[in-house]
């Protein structure tokens, strides 16, 4: 037997997204011109699929300080913190994010990934209970593996839910650990992020919020739901990535804990990896230094969410719960949701599909995410073509003549070739 | 002993229920990855609604050691029991 006959199931569904063209798990770009455009098989795409929230990615002044420390440090460390030692630039970055969250502490990792893998499976002993929202990541159920803690789930969103399965332990011993997030990255709704801090004061527990797809996005300063929702001071550790808003790689932890940065040595996944390259750790700094100041990127990329989540709501879709920066759009079936990704993209929008089991409640979904460069009229043009592909496929009716000004596909002109 | 355990399969047969199709044959052998085909997700929301039906934590790393109904019920008495 094969090594790889237990994916049998895996090579069967590529096997079945790839027959009628483009599968859309292994998109290739030709190139990408900008935050908003690329070129697929030889096309101009819209791009809304990137998490690029604030479209920093070729920010003049990020740019600027990538290559002037390339040229200053070379191209890498090619080690880890422990074995090759801390950069200037490391130290700077973590100080500048402590700053930037008004926390004691900061740990730079070399991807967000890795970060919940670091934080989470050190800091969850023998003994310990962590209980961690039923959507979460994928790099927080891999942290739970790697971790020596029992692991429960609590219902997706759902404080109550948690203090009773808490609750459950009874006098056990050990610490509590709840883990939730800023923004789930699926279906673009928040944590209650107050309910939730409420039980956490309430039994003791530790709370770590994953702000991977919030940090920028929420809050007046731009730190996250934590901000959004005022609870900054009950919230233990903040986890992050600078591969989102940050517009680079690398994740980040941040906490005013005393004890924190005794993790830089009990953290494997933060000790036995080379540690970011100067000129990413450079653009990351730069990008954070403008977020600091600048809070007009974040208000756009909120108003850019509302914006093409009030036009597909209008139209008629199934969404997520909540107008934010990711935008869900529910398919009534796999078969439909890979056919209208496809017509999407042979009309010039890219977003990503989502397929179970990745997705929560094995939905299949069309996410898209804005970002703050999106023009209005870009996202007209991506509304448009979502609802010509959706009355195309039966997902929608066809609007109706009084129809809202975004509902009128026939005005709004495709990006020019 | 006997018996606990037979209600106790009974119970997570009766959850099971509302997450397969109507009248897939179910027994205590069942393994419940492969011959119902629930994916991991689907498997984790099982295991969810039996720690609602039995009011219990049952830890998903002893998920990892459970492949039939047999083994589930075992797992559960055991911590009932706890």
């Amino acid at each position: 037997m094969s090594i790889f006959a237990k994916f049998e199931d895996i090579r069967r569904t590529l096997e079945d997204l790839s027959i009628t063209g483009q599968n859309p798990l292994n998109v290739h770009f030709d190139e990408i011109r900008s935050p908003v455009e690329g070129i697929v098989n030889g096309r101009r795409v819209l791009l809304f699929g990137t998490s690029n929230y604030l479209g920093l990615t070729f920010d003049a002044d990020c740019i600027e300080a990538g290559v002037h420390m390339l040229r200053q440090s070379g191209t890498g460390t090619t080690g880890s913190r422990i074995a090759n030692g801390t950069y200037a630039g490391h130290a700077a970055l973590e100080k500048q994010l402590a700053q930037f969250y008004g926390k004691r502490s900061a740990m730079v990792f070399s991807t967000g990934y890795q970060a919940n893998l670091g934080l989470i499976s050190a800091l969850a002993g023998r003994e310990d209970h962590l209980f961690i929202d039923a959507d979460s990541h994928a790099s927080i159920y891999d942290a739970c593996r790697l971790s020596s803690a029992e692991i429960i789930r609590f219902r997706h969103n759902d404080a109550d839910d948690l203090a009773r399965r808490i609750g459950r332990l009874k006098g056990k011993p050990g610490c509590r650990i709840i883990v939730t997030e800023g923004i789930y990255s699926m279906l673009g709704d928040t944590a209650p992020l107050r309910e939730i801090a409420a039980v956490k004061r309430a039994t003791g527990a530790y709370l770590i919020v994953d702000e991977a797809h919030s940090m920028g996005v929420l809050g007046t300063r731009g730190r996250g739901l934590c901000e959004a929702a005022g609870v900054e001071a009950d919230v233990d550790f903040v986890v992050g990535t600078f591969s989102k808003s940050l517009g680079a790689m690398g994740g980040f932890a941040i906490s005013d804990l005393e004890g924190f940065d005794l993790l830089r040595v009990a953290a494997r996944p933060y000790m036995f990896t080379a540690s970011l390259p100067p000129s990413i750790i450079a653009t990351v700094s730069a990008a954070l230094a403008r977020i600091s100041h600048d809070g007009s990127l974040g208000m756009r990329v909120r108003a850019n969410g509302l914006r093409l989540y009030t036009g597909l709501a209008q139209a008629g879709f199934p969404l997520g719960p909540q107008p934010n920066p990711v935008v869900a759009v529910k398919m009534p079936d796999r078969d439909t949701a890979v056919e209208f990704w496809k017509q999407l993209l042979a009309e010039g929008v890219y977003l990503n599909l989502a397929l179970p089991p990745a997705t929560p409640g094995s939905l299949a979904l069309l996410r898209s995410s804005v970002n703050a460069l999106h023009t209005d009229e870009q996202i007209d043009c991506a509304i448009a073509a979502l609802c010509r592909v959706g009355v195309r496929l039966g997902v929608i009716k066809r609007p109706a003549g009084r129809a809202a000004p975004v509902m009128q596909p026939e005005k709004i002109a495709l990006p020019a070739e | 002993m006997a018996q606990q355990l037979d209600s106790i399969g009974v119970q997570i047969i009766e959850v099971l229920a509302g997450m397969i199709p109507p009248g897939t044959p179910v027994s205590a052998g069942t393994r419940i990855a492969r011959d119902l085909g629930l994916d991991s997700v689907a498997i984790m929301d099982f295991v969810m609604e039996l720690e609602e039906r039995f009011d219990i934590l049952i830890p998903l790393d002893q998920i990892s050691d459970v492949e039939t109904i047999r083994d589930l019920s075992n797992a559960i008495e055991a911590l009932v029991k706890d």
